[in-house]
């Protein structure tokens, strides 16, 4: 039972201005995002794996390219502070994993920056005119998927050198073919709706429309699948390294220490499974992240 | 129908002819030929040499000859495995590229599609989350990691398969690369599949046929998985050509006597006309299964059917 003065509390309380935010669309996600446990995870892994990228050179007594003449091929040992052991050189493999992560990390954000800014603007353009534009651009596109893209990626490293600005280029220029088909439908359905219109109507060059009003509207999907192709970049930048066409020595990368690893397997397991690990790790993060930022964004419950 | 597969047909023709010109012109284009050595050669014999592989004719003229001589059929000499022409090596290393790619994309889909539907039938339950946990490792380790690791635990600590090799292509020298190949694969069918297949089951027609009546099983095998099939057929082009590059390493860490061990050490060598030759072996290969593809896909998706 309630008396009288409980009621018109009651009552005053649901009438008052509730006090109940708007939650963007982004806002939204976040909470989601921050919500799915393997993909917080994740993200402190990957922060660690960055960090310790970062600041290599202050975690080891040894230099990557440091040999020492004491220990060659030696197991992980704490005392000498090779803590992952040293590889045929003599040179500490934790310092050279690290050193591996670096040019491992940077080209996987680069390149795939090329990628997006490739198959974005590409994306966006053949949805936004539509018709026969588009329909020759999405044909060009076909045609390029159906190449086996990864032999001239093979051809250009072992024609023009190993150049690191090469493959940032090359992976780039591969991957970009993917997210221009999703901007590409995402646009299509976009430049219909009324603000779109609204925004031809008062005379706004389609230049502009494409960069401010199509563009930031599709980047829920480009994120996602941003995220997907960082690792997709450093697997592919890991194979070119693999077969000898990636970064040069004395620098190194993840592929080059697995490559040098899977040789000497047999004598020396740890060459193989330090370096083997800090990529699965970090693939394995990135597919994580990528995966709760797709629930996140697509309002659709899986 | 029949004029979708035509017009794929059609396409497919650029498409070969875009691959064979890019690939010429990069090989050529690049520094270094494939007589640079540490001693050079006296100039005249150097000439002679040239001249015997066209390569002292100009660019163009040398392409017009390369693709006329292609239409009859002939690849042209290798010009570092010397005796051999380019059609012989590739007839010696195909088929066993061709076994290994084929069955390791027909294990990828058998599997991949298996584990998915059954991941998806159980969504949220443990084996869901085990084979989906599973399929992320699949996924995380790269097949140049996991070759060696099966080579070293099959090979070496059980040692119930050889590290290496082929024999004389006996089925337990296959296994290995197969498996290797196809791993990451199985990952990706599998989270394709159960992802297509998890909104299938909560679509309208699904959820009519449960109402009539009709058993779990049917609903599954004749309705849901027609649906479900779609992105992963469309997947399958990429599957290829990711099967045919990986098995380029493959190949060269078991040992594989395959066409992709001759592309990396043509293409350093600067053997043109071997480097030329994989590269249309395998443009073929995957337009061809692409195209089969597309074909699938037009029998499985209704809306493609009309056209």
């Amino acid at each position: 039972m309630m008396n009288k003065s409980e009621k018109t509390a009651m009552l005053e309380a649901a009438g008052a201005p509730a006090e109940i935010e708007g939650r963007s669309l982004w806002r939204d996600a976040r909470i989601r995002l921050f919500r799915n446990k393997a993909a917080v995870g994740s993200m402190i892994i990957l922060g660690i794996i960055t960090l310790l990228a970062i600041f290599a050179p202050l975690l080891s007594p040894y230099a990557y390219d440091q040999i020492d003449w004491g220990y060659i091929q030696e197991g992980p040992n704490w005392e000498n502070g090779h803590i992952f052991g040293t590889d045929g050189n003599g040179r500490d493999l934790f310092i050279r994993v690290l050193y591996g992560a670096r040019v491992s990390l940077a080209v996987g954000l680069l390149a795939t920056s090329v990628s997006l800014a490739i198959g974005v603007t590409y994306g966006a353009v053949a949805g936004y005119f539509g018709g026969k534009v588009d329909n020759i651009m999405m044909r060009f596109v076909d045609v390029l998927y159906s190449l086996p893209f990864m032999f001239f990626v093979i051809m250009l490293m072992v024609v023009f050198g190993r150049n690191i600005f090469l493959i940032f280029v090359a992976l780039g220029a591969v991957e970009w073919l993917t997210m221009a088909r999703i901007v590409r439908g995402q646009t299509l359905s976009l430049r219909r709706r009324e603000f779109i219109e609204a925004a031809h109507a008062t005379g706004v060059s389609n230049f502009k429309i494409i960069f401010r009003h199509i563009i930031p509207n599709v980047l829920g999907p480009v994120i996602v699948y941003m995220t997907l192709t960082i690792p997709q970049v450093i697997l592919t930048e890991s194979f070119l390294s693999f077969l000898g066409l990636g970064v040069q020595e004395p620098l190194t990368s993840w592929g080059v220490l697995i490559s040098e690893g899977a040789k000497v397997i047999e004598a020396s397991t740890w060459m193989l499974i330090y370096p083997a690990l800090f990529l699965a790790l970090t693939l394995f993060c990135f597919n994580f992240i990528g995966d709760g930022l797709r629930d996140a964004l697509d309002p659709k419950d899986r | 129908m029949l004029s979708y597969a035509i017009r794929r047909l059609l396409i497919a023709i650029p498409t070969l002819f875009i691959v064979i010109t890019v690939a010429f012109f990069m090989m050529r284009i690049a520094p270094g030929g494939p007589f640079d050595q540490e001693r050079a050669l006296p100039p005249e014999i150097e000439k002679n040499i040239k001249a015997a592989y066209d390569l002292d004719k100009p660019l163009i003229e040398q392409y017009a000859i390369y693709i006329g001589k292609l239409f009859q059929g002939d690849f042209g000499p290798s010009i570092k495995i010397r005796d051999f022409s380019v059609a012989e090596l590739i007839m010696a290393g195909a088929p066993a590229s061709m076994q290994l790619g084929l069955s390791a994309i027909a294990i990828a889909l058998v599997f991949g599609v298996g584990f998915g539907t059954y991941a998806a039938l159980r969504q949220n339950s443990a084996v869901d989350f085990a084979v989906m946990g599973v399929a992320m490792i699949g996924i995380a380790i790269p097949n140049f990691v996991m070759a060696p690791l099966l080579s070293l635990v099959f090979g070496l600590y059980l040692s119930i398969l050889p590290t290496a090799g082929w024999g004389d292509g006996e089925i337990q020298y296959k296994i290995l690369p197969i498996i290797a190949l196809a791993l990451p694969q199985i990952a990706y069918i599998a989270r394709l599949t159960r992802g297509s297949m998890v909104e299938v089951l909560h679509s309208n027609y699904i959820r009519t046929a449960r109402a009539k009546g009709l058993r779990e099983t049917l609903v599954v095998n004749r309705h849901a998985i027609k649906g479900a099939l779609l992105p992963v057929v469309s997947y399958l082009g990429p599957a290829t050509a990711a099967v045919m590059t990986g098995s380029v390493v493959i190949e060269s860490i078991f040992g594989v006597p395959g066409i992709g061990t001759y592309f990396i050490k043509a293409a350093l060598n600067r053997d043109y006309p071997l480097v030329m030759g994989v590269v249309i072996v395998y443009a073929v290969m995957i337009i061809m299964l692409n195209f089969l593809v597309d074909m699938v896909y037009g029998l499985l998706d209704p809306k493609l059917k009309s056209r």
